[in-house]
């Protein structure tokens, strides 16, 4: 059998998906056992910015550190997800201009309020608040969230990969085999979440989280899981956790948190849903996750179909044109 | 997480305590209000249902406003207070409180700025010692009705214009702390630093111990105080301890201070055994072993045991030298303190060349003490200095660096430096064996997991050898001062080495942990017998003392710190290993101290009659079939005494207190609202500004703390004056969750460090607007003392607080960094003060005035 290393294996087939990694691996390997599909439920309404999930992943999988460098972002200094940062915690100031009591009539806020008015014209500081595309003063949270690899039911990057080095783990997890990558970085391009890159100063291949492959195989839960300690970051079989992350929404919902939303749990994302899903408490683009995100080879078939049609259009044309 | 609410205050508990605020997380998804006062949003705020800004060093006015609304509207637990509080009873007529003084009490001595005579805040009492009350609360001098009219000024209005609070903010803290009281409901406290770092600190956690006794939150299921302690295991550094002024287990440390006066005659008033109601407390003398038991030791309450515990501390130390020095047991070689030996005054003396050496242990005063100009200072003139650390910290390099700005530090000139420094490498905690307490008194044993690299050792290794050494090199010596190091048991070595290790010669930690325990050095079932036919025995040999409650004040037992006795009741059985995280209270996880019991004071979880408040509150009740005390929890209490046991006339030591004292410590057994003894700067809280303030106190002429320690003689200590329009705003301290304190730990950790690479400043943006500076840039922050620079971080989670009709800006500042290791920047703690709180010896590093301007340090 040829080995269909993508859009095969959507939700109806995840049955066959030991077979197909088994397969991949070729015969050389012992048939691996079925394992249902693991993930990860990161619900940011208990997250407290500890950062234990990011240092735990680094120290667990022996990644260097980042370039120290201070970014001014909140409490954000190591700024997104890389080929050697594999968790990454973000940091979105939303305080607002809280009413202090009857000091409306001191008079002394719309002076200060002038002030800052003025300075914002002036580039002083910033007109938007630090790590967000939001206003600077809009209500009073500070919105933490622990960002992982999705590991896609359906991952763009493993359908970008044309050396088949990403494939998908008996526990359907997305995985880059590092000794086939080439480093083409396609699959860096075709993630829709920026998540997956290329080691730049290290091997040049791609890298990013493996859901602790390793520990996954000797029963452990995965470093960042097992550091979080007011369980923000839940592991588990992912059908479970997508039943928790439903009953946890409508808890916080009864209890007034009306802008809890959940984000890739639905199957309509990316076609399957994902599985490293998250209970945000605003938009995700607040998150900078993006609200509908893309597969680039959505884009082959109605490209294709139009080429096709002007390839035949431009045929039929010339064919008219030179029967004159 | 039994709590109905939480109070965070003082305290950026999900940053510095991310592990204890799990629990907070977790009772707020129960339903637990959490609330968050403080000057700072930090990551505790985001978490909170409530967060109030607050002005940093307001604090008492905040709670004290709160006491009074709690007073003013009866809202108090009624039978709690009544029974379980000293509340019904009467204060002497010469007490005089800060409403008739303007901000002082009665015995104040302006010139050597203590109280030096604290007899007047004592209780009103019968002919027989006995305290008089009235349990109608109405009598004038009853402790409510004082604390009435104490707290009156402390009115909503003085929130706003103190605090920067608005009314509707405090209102809500309060009315949810009211409303989460009672029969059915428990509010919890936690503070960290941010109360006890201020020249008033022990009077604000007085405050909040008020408010908790006024609410029935004291010896209850999810309420109390929770202190969170600074670092691994200070709780127990407290408690066995390193403190200059405690021996082991809280007894105080003798003292040379006191003048000998003739032996008091003991009487049942007396609060101590040998002290006359009438004769002043602090006029005594602690040069024998009977005047210290005598000035320190309680006659009525559970101290009385004092004699037990502290025969059993010499029979640990001094082992059969103290049983050949008849009465005196050895006491004469406890060294006497002669004054103020804290950390910091000690720097001092240090700087003065009075002390000449000086052992760190983890420990980084150049740039994690306040004023760490001054403590590089003291560190330059000092003979010898030992650094025992994981690094090179600042402390031991500081004779050839000092703070620079920019990526290159500044070289010192050696030459001038006359330290000699040893730095010792020291193993880290998964490299040694050993115990914790954390800070619900919870001990947790660790066991090693790798040995130290290279010469690196444990500090329990380096103690011990070090002590034989000496023991050796004074073996021979006929001086009478040497007399104690050379009867001091210390015999620790392992009776094999440990299996697979390098190190043959680490102590063996188990060993130490039976002598803390304390054993039988006398066959127990013998005891009393005649005493030449005993069988006595040696550390290694001896059964172990199942609990305190054996300790015996002949010698027959030794304990080196009692109320850690129990922890390893007998051989094979060590209870702060114990790791069985099942039952309703995981009483067998770890062991707490004292007799692995929870909650302290737990009988005041059941009325005066025994009954437990509520069955949603139910915790320890009296089983009236078993005739005895009965519950989840270890009961505090004597176990078979009876609710409406009364005791007789003249009656002393634990028979003196009735079945409704929950407050066993304590002589009368009552909760204080009101202390009659034991502060160094009043009996009930007030609020004095910080030593350093931009505002005049707005509720007493009496500005700051008036027995406060300000060495205002010293040069380098100076302070910006009250308004000082060169220092207008206030700046507090605090630590992130990404470093641990100066970093000694972190800052040489690559992840971490890129998590947070630079010190920064959080200003708001009024204040950045105000001062032309732009978010991101360098700032220079001054003070009086020095100045530092850091990167600017204009956030909405700083906000100006408005007093009445001015604005106040306050800036916030980690503490971190220093110029050694892999991240390198200004020291915060370069910008702080020596003024030290009376109580404690603490700094105030958490309000003090600065100003800040853009720019960089030339």
């Amino acid at each position: 059998m040829a080995v269909e290393p993508s859009r095969s294996t959507t939700n109806g087939q995840r049955a066959s998906l030991g077979n197909v990694v088994s397969t991949l691996v070729g015969s050389k390997m012992f048939p691996l056992p079925q394992q249902p599909a693991m993930g990860f439920f990161t619900d940011t309404s208990l997250c407290i910015g500890c950062k234990a999930c990011e240092v735990a992943c680094k120290q667990w999988n022996q990644l260097p550190a980042e370039e120290p460098g201070w970014t001014g972002s909140s409490y954000d200094n190591t700024g997104q997800l890389s080929a050697i940062t594999w968790r990454h915690v973000q940091f979105i100031e939303h305080i607002g201009r809280r009413d202090n009591g009857q000091n409306g009539q001191h008079g002394l806020r719309s002076d200060s309020q002038a002030h800052i008015d003025q300075a914002k014209g002036e580039g002083l500081i910033p007109l938007i608040s630090p790590g967000t595309a939001l206003p600077f003063f809009n209500t009073d949270r500070w919105l933490m969230q622990s960002d992982v690899c999705k590991h896609c039911a359906n991952a763009p990057c493993q359908e970008a990969c044309p050396t088949g080095a990403i494939i998908r783990t008996e526990c359907d997890t997305v995985y880059v085999q590092q000794d086939i990558c080439n480093g083409c970085g396609y699959c860096v391009v075709a993630c829709p979440f920026g998540v997956i890159a290329r080691d730049e100063r290290g091997d040049h291949r791609a890298h990013k989280c493996t859901l602790c492959y390793d520990r996954l195989k000797d029963g452990m839960e995965p470093a960042c899981a097992k550091a979080c300690p007011t369980d923000s970051i839940r592991f588990g079989e992912v059908e479970q956790l997508k039943a928790r992350a439903r009953e946890r929404l409508g808890m916080l919902h009864e209890r007034g948190v009306h802008e809890a939303r959940l984000y890739g749990v639905d199957d309509n994302i990316l076609e399957g849903g994902l599985h490293a899903f998250f209970l945000l408490l605003d938009e995700p683009e607040v998150y900078n996750l993006p609200e509908n995100p893309q597969r680039p080879s959505d884009t082959v078939v109605p490209a294709s179909l139009w080429t096709v049609v002007a390839a035949m259009l431009l045929g039929l044309f010339g064919v008219l044109f030179f029967r004159e | 997480m039994n709590s109905d609410a939480i109070l965070i205050m003082g305290s950026n508990m999900a940053e510095a305590h991310p592990v204890a605020f799990a629990n907070v997380v977790k009772a707020k998804e129960q339903g637990t209000k959490v609330m968050h006062v403080d000057p700072h949003y930090s990551r505790t705020s985001a978490l909170a249902n409530l967060y109030v800004p607050t002005r940093a060093g307001s604090d008492i006015v905040f709670l004290g406003a709160i006491i009074r609304h709690v007073l003013e509207t009866n809202s108090y637990f009624h039978d709690y207070v009544v029974h379980y509080t000293n509340a019904a009873t009467l204060v002497g007529e010469d007490f005089k409180d800060t409403e008739e003084l303007d901000g002082l009490f009665s015995g104040y001595d302006p010139d050597s700025e203590t109280y030096t005579d604290q007899n007047s805040w004592d209780y009103q009492r019968d002919k027989d010692g006995r305290p008089l009350s009235d349990p109608t609360l109405q009598h004038p001098r009853c402790v409510l009705q004082m604390m009435r009219r104490h707290f009156a000024r402390y009115t909503p209005e003085m929130v706003e214009n103190v605090c920067g609070v608005p009314r509707e903010s405090w209102l809500q803290v309060a009315q949810t702390l009211v409303e989460n009281a009672g029969r059915e409901r428990t509010s919890a406290i936690c503070y960290a630093v941010g109360w006890t770092q201020q020249s008033k600190g022990v009077q604000i956690i007085r405050a909040a111990a008020i408010l908790q006794l006024l609410l029935g939150n004291i010896g209850r299921p999810g309420g109390g105080i929770m202190a969170l302690r600074g670092h691994a295991s200070i709780q127990g550094s407290t408690d066995v301890p390193t403190l200059y002024d405690l021996l082991a287990g809280y007894m105080p440390q003798p003292s040379a201070l006191l003048t000998p006066v003739p032996a008091a005659e003991q009487s049942p008033g007396a609060t101590t055994w040998g002290e006359q109601r009438d004769a002043p407390s602090n006029v005594l003398s602690q040069q024998t072993l009977q005047e210290y038991i005598d000035s320190s030791g309680q006659k009525l309450g559970w101290w009385s045991n004092t004699p037990a515990y502290m025969r059993s501390l010499l029979q640990a130390w001094y082992g059969d030298a103290a049983n050949e020095e008849d009465g005196n047991c050895c006491y004469r070689w406890i060294p006497k303190i002669i004054g103020d030996h804290s950390h910091l005054t000690t720097s001092y003396a240090m700087l003065d060349g009075t002390v000449k050496g000086y052992l760190l242990f983890g420990q980084n005063p150049a740039a994690g003490s306040t004023h760490s100009t001054m403590q590089r200072k003291a560190l330059e003139q000092l003979d010898w200095m030992v650094v025992r650390d994981l690094y090179e910290v600042e402390s031991a390099a500081f004779w050839y660096r000092k703070p620079g700005f920019g990526p290159e530090t500044e070289p010192v000139d050696s030459s001038k430096i006359k330290t000699e420094i040893f730095l010792l490498p020291a193993a880290a905690s998964t490299e040694k064996e050993g115990s914790f307490t954390n800070t619900q008194r919870l001990l947790q044993w660790r066991d090693k997991a790798v040995d130290p690299p290279g010469d690196a050792r444990s500090d329990l290794w380096f103690v011990y050898h070090l002590g034989k050494r000496l023991k050796e090199l004074y073996a021979a010596s006929k001086e009478g001062r040497e007399q104690g190091l050379q009867a001091l048991t210390w015999e620790y070595d392992m009776e094999k080495p440990e299996e697979g290790s390098r190190i043959t010669d680490e102590p063996d930690a188990l060993l130490i942990l039976k002598e803390i325990n304390g054993y039988y050095t006398r066959a127990p079932d013998q005891h009393g017998a005649d005493g030449n036919q005993q069988q006595s025995y040696t550390l290694r040999n001896a059964p172990h003392v199942p609990s305190f409650t054996v300790l015996k004040g002949d010698g027959s037992t030794a304990c080196g710190s009692w109320i850690y006795s129990g922890v390893y009741p007998e051989p094979g059985r060590n209870r702060a290993a114990s790791r069985n995280p099942e039952g309703r209270l995981f009483l067998e996880w770890g062991f707490a101290w004292p007799a692995n019991r929870r909650i302290l004071y737990n009988r005041a979880s059941a009325d005066p009659q025994g009954r437990p408040w509520s069955e949603r509150k139910k915790y320890i009740w009296w089983d009236e079939a078993e005739k005895k005390w009965t519950g989840y929890d270890i009961p505090d209490f004597p176990v078979s005494k009876s609710p409406d046991f009364r005791p007789e006339p003249g009656a002393v030591g634990m028979d003196a207190h009735s079945g409704t004292d929950p407050f066993i410590m304590k002589p009368d057994g009552k909760g204080w609202l009101f202390a009659p003894k034991g502060l160094k700067d009043g009996p009930l809280p007030t609020h004095y500004e910080a030593a350093e303030s931009p505002m005049q106190n707005a509720l007493y002429h009496q500005q700051s703390n008036p027995a406060a320690k300000y060495f205002r003689d010293r040069p380098d200590n100076r302070l910006s004056p009250v308004g000082d329009p060169n220092y207008p705003i206030v700046i507090t301290t605090y630590r992130l969750t990404e470093h641990h304190v100066s970093g000694p730990m972190t800052r040489w950790m690559p992840w971490l460090n890129a998590l947070q690479p630079s010190l920064f400043a959080e200003i708001s943006p009024e204040l950045a607007a105000e001062r032309m500076i732009r978010h991101g840039d360098w700032v220079i922050i001054s003070t009086p003392r020095g100045e530092i620079e850091a990167r600017a971080m204009a956030t909405r989670r700083m906000r100006p607080l408005y007093l009445g009709k001015r604005v106040v800006h306050q800036i916030g500042l980690p503490f971190h960094w220093g110029f050694q290791g892999k991240s390198t920047g200004s020291i915060t703690n370069d910008l702080a003060h020596m003024v030290l709180e009376p109580n404690v010896s603490i700094e105030e590093a958490k309000a003090f005035t600065c100003n800040i301007r853009p720019g960089r340090m030339p």
